[in-house]
């Protein structure tokens, strides 16, 4: 829905005085509001052109003399003459990580949000809605600090098991390593991105046109036919954005993730498995924020954190793409 | 039934097929105002079943996330209500206190979560509000559709993404301190997309009649937006603008490479380290063996969460005064 409506231009009628008499409205003010208005668009271009500008000219100087690759090297040794660093752990371990909390938290966000629309008792939805609204601003210190003093002993047993069981599958192979798992991160990461995908996607369903619905039951439809065949279609392109806004949280998260981790020492073995630790992204920069004492060591830091970016906006993007593409469909 | 029935005696009298048909017309009669509904077919077995199955997994999924999501809020209330309930936490710092001494209070980091929420918002909100406008009121073409490129890929810039940003400017670029004004800056980049966003989606509910209607008067574009568009959308920005201050708050990345704890009270946003209330915590969590640091860290997480709720639950309120609603 576009909203530009721009007033009429008034003519005046040749020979007549009526702007004697009616005062012409100034429009000097129109043009600074204007100019103010369009300033402001411009900023935020600029400003996230900025972003990726800054974060490239640093990051290259330091790319420059990296004597690992930095795509597939697992070393991180950002200091001194020789410095070899690379990103293959950190974005097995920040993608692997997101993918268990997606995995997780978009199904069971998604029937949460149906839950609260279509099958909740009316005196429940209400509080719940409100409940899980706010939730969703809880911040994810919060969600670290649980997850680090409260959640960790609970889960380690269950880590244990899938060891000892499926240790075979070299996804659950032991590593020895306990708490501060890649599965453990997945988790909270998962609990804390939960009310996100839930708030939102409850919004979209909740804008389902009742004629639809009505129209789904008249014809006999059962009430999980309904929703298939009314509800999730119709929701499909706000469950892809938060899905997506989720998976941005995840990638991207930082306090959280770094309360929790267990860092690797250097040069230990590569494991496929999910029972290893690592770090990831955001937590390697928060952790070693008191390192940034050079512009080579900063810049390290800072090329990590463009391929987060690029992470970040990749996904984004696509989002944006398929959001586009489906509203075609439904509108 | 009593009404019909003489009727339907006397037509029972007549010939065989008025009877016949008397007959049936009582059948009918009977079966449409008999007190059962009419018995439709319920469908075949395996959709009930799917039906049933889809219900239980809605109930299971909804208890499965309520038990953490719960647990977790309980968790925080119950560990550290009691420090909260001491007036010094909400007047003294922790000025001169070891982390192992029980004492002492939040002021200092309450105190620098609001004062840089609030200068961010100062920042954030006029640039939002205006880049919004822009985006309704006057979006066209190719810098409108850039415009709102930006703003969602803005909106889903990593919170330390946005703060080495600043830190490449400020730090390394400009050579200044990291300070309390930094960090400011680094946490307007996060709030802006939440401000545009929610603007444009009030700015557009307003009825174009009311933007006609003031044309037709004469009045300029720029009055009808201040005086017409904008006070219609106003509690609907404010709660845009309330959640967005929420959300702000709770980051912590921006905060540990801008802006370093300090026990003190400082509130100059340009001078030295600002204490903030996820740096506290983060503090009190490289002590995390004593038992007052681990106290301290969920008083105080506690007593951001409730800052943070209060800001949500201003919102919620804005909008349900709202003159103009979906």
């Amino acid at each position: 829905m576009s909203a530009t409506t721009t007033p009429p231009e008034l003519t005046e009628p040749a020979g007549s005085s009526w702007t004697n008499t009616v005062t012409a409205p100034r429009r000097g003010g129109d043009r600074w509001f204007g100019l103010a208005s369009h300033g402001a668009g411009v900023a935020v271009v600029a400003l996230v052109t900025l972003v990726g500008v800054f974060l490239v000219s640093q990051a290259i100087p330091a790319l420059s003399k990296n004597e690992a690759n930095f795509l597939t090297s697992r070393e991180w040794s950002v200091g001194g003459d020789n410095p070899r660093f690379g990103i293959m752990e950190l974005l097995w371990t920040t993608t692997t990580a997101s993918i268990i909390a997606m995995a997780i938290a978009v199904p069971i966000g998604v029937c949460v949000a149906l839950f609260i629309t279509e099958y909740a008792p009316q005196w429940l939805r209400r509080p719940a809605a409100t409940l899980v609204d706010l939730l969703a601003a809880v911040p994810s210190i919060v969600y670290g600090l649980w997850g680090l003093i409260i959640f960790r002993p609970v889960v380690r047993p269950l880590e244990d098991w899938l060891s000892t069981r499926l240790g075979w599958l070299p996804l659950f192979a032991p590593t020895g390593i306990t708490g501060g798992t890649i599965m453990f991160i997945g988790v909270v990461l998962a609990i804390m991105i939960l009310p996100i995908v839930t708030a939102i996607s409850r919004e979209v369903f909740a804008q389902t046109p009742t004629t639809h619905k009505e129209g789904a039951l008249a014809l006999g439809a059962t009430r999980w036919e309904m929703i298939r065949t009314a509800v999730l279609p119709f929701g499909k392109p706000g469950v892809i954005s938060a899905a997506m806004l989720a998976l941005g949280r995840a990638l991207g998260e930082t306090i959280a993730v770094t309360f929790i981790v267990s860092t690797l020492a250097a040069g230990s073995d590569w494991t496929w498995s999910m029972l290893s630790g690592g770090e990831t992204f955001a937590s390697r920069i928060a952790n070693n924020a008191a390192e940034f004492d050079s512009p080579q060591k900063t810049g390290a830091f800072i090329a990590a954190g463009l391929v987060l970016f690029i992470l970040t906006f990749v996904v984004n993007a696509v989002a944006r793409v398929v959001i586009e593409r489906r509203k075609a469909f439904t509108e | 039934m009593s009404a019909t029935s003489a009727a339907e005696t006397t037509e029972a009298t007549g010939t065989p097929l008025a009877r016949l048909v008397a007959a049936r017309r009582a059948a009918y009669r009977a079966d449409v105002v008999t007190d059962d509904p009419p018995q439709l077919t319920r469908g075949s077995a395996s959709r009930r079943l799917t039906d049933q199955v889809a219900r239980v997994v809605m109930w299971a999924s909804f208890g499965l996330a309520m038990v953490p999501l719960v647990w977790i809020l309980g968790t925080v209330v119950a560990r550290g209500y009691e420090l909260l309930l001491a007036s010094s936490w909400w007047t003294l710092s922790q000025r001169n206190i070891n982390a192992a001494d029980v004492g002492g209070g939040a002021v200092h980091a309450i105190q620098g979560t609001l004062i840089q929420a609030a200068v961010t918002a100062a920042i954030s909100v006029p640039l939002g509000i205006f880049t919004a406008i822009h985006l309704v009121e006057y979006g066209r073409g190719r810098l409108a559709r850039a415009v709102s490129f930006m703003v969602d890929i803005l909106s889903g810039v990593p919170s330390i993404v946005a703060a080495l940003f600043i830190y490449a400017v400020w730090v390394t670029t400009f050579g200044f301190q990291r300070i309390g004004f930094a960090v400011c800056l680094s946490l307007v980049l996060l709030m802006i997309p939440v401000v545009v966003r929610s603007t444009e989606e009030m700015l557009k509910l307003v009825p174009n009649g009311l933007r006609e209607g003031s044309y037709a008067l004469g009045v300029p574009k720029w009055i009808t937006i201040t005086r017409i568009v904008l006070p219609t959308a106003f509690s609907g920005i404010v709660t845009g603008v309330m959640l967005g201050l929420a959300r702000v708050m709770g980051e912590t990345a921006p905060l540990l490479i801008l802006g370093p704890y300090t026990k003190s009270i400082a509130t100059n946003l340009f001078d030295g380290y600002m204490p903030t209330l996820p740096t506290m915590i983060n503090q009190d969590r490289t002590e995390i063996g004593l038992d007052s640091a681990m106290e301290r860290m969920w008083a105080t997480a506690l007593t951001l969460i409730l800052i943070v709720l209060a800001l949500n639950l201003i919102g919620r309120w804005a909008a349900r005064r709202s003159s103009v609603r979906r």
